[in-house]
C-alpha cells in the first residue's frame, strides 16, 4: 500500500508504456500478418514454408530475440518492438490462413460463378468469414505478448518489466509483485476486452449460426 | 442463343473431358445436361460460364464469343445454382439475392424491391428478407439459391445438380415449381443432373453424355421412344421403357376384346360349364346391354352351389375397373401392387369392352425386352 501512494503515479506510466508497447507490436502484427495469411492461401506451395519458418522463429528463447536485436536496432523501445512483432506474428498468420484456407469450397465457387472479382471474393467472403478465427489469433497473440514484453525491460524499453528486473537484482519482492500483478492484471482485462470484440466482429449471420450448433 | 462450336477440354494430364461438343440451345430452352458420373456434363456446364476453360473450341452466347468477352462481366450475366446452394451465411437472405445486383451497382432501393419481388415468386413472405441462411431449411434456402440466380434477369442461368441435395419431396415439390418459374419468365437453362426422371420431367431436351460425348439428344418424349444404343437404353432404365412404349399407351390397345361374361339370370351349372368351356376361374356378369354388374368366380359358385340361385343373386358387385383411356402404367402398377388376376375395361357408361389380364401384361414385357430383338432379327433376314 505505501508502495502504491509512493510509486502510483509512476506504476501508471510503467503500465502504459508496458501497454503501448505490446498494442503497437500486435499491430504491426496485425498489419503484417493477415494480408500474408491470406496471400499464402493463394500459393499453398510456399505456405507451409514460411508458416513453418515463422514457426522456427517462434521456438527461439525470447531473451535471445531481444539481445539479437540490439546490435540491429539498438536499446530501447524499437527493438523490443520489433522483436515482439516477430512473436505476434505466428498466431495471427496461422489462424489467418487456416480460417481462410477453410472457408467452404462451394462457397468461393458460388461467388466465382456470379461474377465477383478475386478482392471481391477476398473482402466479401473469406475475411468475413475467417474473422472469427483471425480474432481468436490476435487474441491469443496480444496475451502472450504482453506477457513477454516484461522482457522488454532487459533491453531497456521499459514497463512493468522494470520493476520485476529491480526487484531481482534488489532481493525486493515487493517490487517483483508490483510488476507482476499489473502486468497479469493487463493480460486478462485484454483477453476479456478481446474476447467482447471477437464476438462483435463476428458477422452476426455467422454468430447465431454456431450458437445454434 | 447457345452455341458450342467444335468445344474440346483436355485436362493437365490428358483427360478428355470434353470431346469436340456441338450444340446449339435455344432462346427459352431448358436443357438438361444428363450422364454417369465423369462424363463431362458438368464441366461442358462450368465452360458456360468459364469456371473452366475450354482446351479448344468457342462457345457462343447470342451470336458473341465468350472467350473474348470480360470474364466477370460475363459470369454476372449468366446466372449460376449449385448443388451446395452456396447462400453466403454471413450475409442475410437480402444480401444474398441481391448479390450479383449489388455487383453491378444497383441502387439499395431497387436491390430491395427486386429481392422482394423474387421473394413473392416463390411464395415466401418478405420477411425472410432480413434473416440469415441458417435460420431456412434446406428447401427454401435452394429456393433462394435459385431466386439470387434470378436477380440481375439473366437470359441464361446454369444449374448444377440444384435439386441433389433435398430430400424427395423437398425436391418434387422445387422441381415443379421451377418448372412452372422458368416457363413463365422464358429463361433459357443449362441443368445438369444425373438423375434421369429429374431430367423426363423438366427438360425440354436432353443431351446424354458419355466420355465427353453426345451419345443422344432430343426431347423427354424421343428418347423414350427410340433410345440411340444400349448404353442409352441402360441409362434410361427398362422400366421406364415399358411405360413409354411408344404404342402401347392406353390399356384399350393391349386389352382383350372378348371377356367370358354371363347374365344375371343365368344359373350357377350353366355359369360353371361356361368357365369350363372357356377354361376361366370367374365370369364378368353383364346385363343385356353389356353393362357391368360385377363378378361371379369358382369360389362363389362353391360356396351356393347346394341353393338354388341364379348368378345376379350370389354375384360380387364391387369390382374395380379400369377405362379405356386409362395409361397402362397405371393398370399395370394396379395390378401388381393389388395382387388382382385382371381388370374388366369399361366405357364410361359401365359398357364392358373388354380385359386386362396378368396374360396381356406378359405380352408388353415381352414385347419391350425381345420385342426390339426378333425385329432386328427378321429385319436381318
Amino acid at each position: 500500500m505505501e508502495f502504491l501512494t509512493n510509486n502510483g503515479a509512476q506504476l501508471l506510466l510503467k503500465t502504459w508504456e508496458h501497454f503501448y508497447i505490446s498494442l503497437i507490436a500486435v499491430s504491426l502484427g496485425v498489419i503484417v500478418a493477415i494480408p500474408l495469411g491470406v496471400a499464402l492461401t493463394r500459393i499453398p506451395k510456399v505456405a507451409a514454408f514460411v508458416i513453418g519458418t515463422v514457426g522456427v522463429v517462434q521456438t527461439f528463447p525470447s531473451l535471445a530475440i531481444l539481445a539479437f536485436f540490439i546490435p540491429l536496432l539498438g536499446v530501447g523501445k524499437v527493438p523490443a518492438i520489433a522483436a515482439l512483432f516477430f512473436y505476434s506474428m505466428l498466431p495471427i498468420l496461422r489462424n489467418t490462413y487456416t480460417g481462410v484456407k477453410d472457408v467452404n469450397q462451394s462457397l468461393l465457387e458460388a461467388g466465382r460463378g456470379m461474377g465477383m472479382s478475386s478482392w471481391q471474393r477476398v473482402w466479401n467472403v473469406e475475411i468475413p468469414l475467417a474473422v472469427p478465427i483471425i480474432m481468436a489469433g490476435i487474441r491469443v497473440s496480444t496475451v502472450y505478448l504482453i506477457g513477454w514484453a516484461t522482457l522488454a525491460s532487459f533491453i531497456g524499453a521499459g514497463g512493468l518489466g522494470d520493476y520485476i528486473f529491480n526487484g531481482l537484482n534488489l532481493y525486493r519482492p515487493d517490487l517483483i509483485i508490483a510488476g507482476a500483478v499489473p502486468v497479469t492484471l493487463l493480460a486478462l482485462i485484454t483477453d476479456l476486452l478481446l474476447g467482447r470484440l471477437e464476438v462483435r466482429a463476428t458477422p452476426k449471420g455467422l454468430r447465431d449460426s454456431q450458437e445454434a450448433i | 442463343m447457345l452455341k458450342f462450336d467444335h468445344v474440346t477440354k483436355v485436362y493437365d494430364g490428358g483427360k478428355k473431358a470434353v470431346d469436340n461438343m456441338m450444340l446449339e440451345v435455344e432462346k427459352g430452352e431448358f436443357v438438361v445436361f444428363i450422364g454417369p458420373s465423369g462424363c463431362g456434363k458438368t464441366t461442358t456446364m462450368k465452360m458456360i460460364n468459364r469456371l473452366i476453360e475450354p482446351s479448344d473450341g468457342s462457345i457462343y452466347i447470342e451470336g458473341e464469343n465468350i472467350l473474348e468477352k470480360n470474364l466477370v462481366q460475363l459470369r454476372r450475366e449468366i446466372g449460376y445454382v449449385i448443388q451446395q446452394i452456396g447462400l453466403f451465411p454471413h450475409m442475410t437472405i437480402q444480401e444474398n439475392i441481391s448479390l450479383v445486383p449489388k455487383l453491378l451497382k444497383w441502387t439499395e432501393e431497387r436491390r430491395r424491391s427486386r429481392a422482394e419481388e423474387l421473394l413473392r415468386l416463390v411464395d415466401m413472405d418478405p420477411e425472410y428478407l432480413d434473416r440469415y441462411p441458417h435460420e431456412l431449411s434446406g428447401g427454401q434456402q435452394q429456393r433462394i439459391g435459385v431466386l439470387r440466380a434470378l436477380a440481375a434477369d439473366p437470359p441464361l442461368i446454369l444449374m448444377d445438380e440444384p435439386f441433389g441435395a433435398l430430400d424427395p419431396i423437398t425436391r418434387d415439390s422445387l422441381q415443379e415449381e421451377f418448372k412452372k418459374l422458368q416457363q413463365s419468365l422464358g429463361k433459357t437453362i443449362v441443368f445438369v443432373t444425373h438423375d434421369m426422371d429429374e431430367a423426363l420431367k423438366l427438360a425440354d431436351r436432353i443431351v446424354i453424355m458419355r466420355d465427353g460425348k453426345l451419345v443422344q439428344v432430343g426431347t423427354p418424349d424421343d428418347i423414350l421412344r427410340n433410345p440411340a444404343d444400349d448404353f442409352v437404353e441402360e441409362f434410361i432404365g427398362k422400366e421406364r421403357l415399358v411405360q413409354a412404349r411408344p404404342n402401347i399407351q392406353t390399356v384399350e390397345q393391349i386389352m382383350s376384346l372378348e371377356p367370358a361374361t354371363i347374365g344375371e339370370d343365368k344359373t350357377l351349372s350353366e355359369a360353371i360349364q361356361l368357365m369350363k368351356n372357356r377354361r376361366v376361374d370367374s365370369l364378368l356378369v353383364v346385363d343385356e346391354q353389356q353393362i357391368l354388374k360385377g363378378f361371379i368366380d369358382i369360389e362363389i359358385i362353391d360356396r351356393n352351389r347346394k341353393k338354388e340361385v341364379q348368378v345376379g343373386d350370389v354375384m360380387e358387385t364391387n369390382v374395380y375397373t379400369v377405362e379405356k383411356e386409362t395409361l397402362l402404367r397405371d393398370t399395370i402398377h394396379k395390378i401388381l401392387k393389388r395382387g388382382m388376376k385382371y381388370v374388366p375395361v369399361v366405357e364410361a357408361n359401365h359398357r364392358l369392352i373388354g380385359i386386362v389380364t396378368r396374360a396381356n401384361l406378359a405380352d408388353v414385357v415381352y414385347d419391350t425386352i425381345w420385342g426390339d430383338e426378333e425385329n432386328l432379327s427378321m429385319n436381318h433376314q
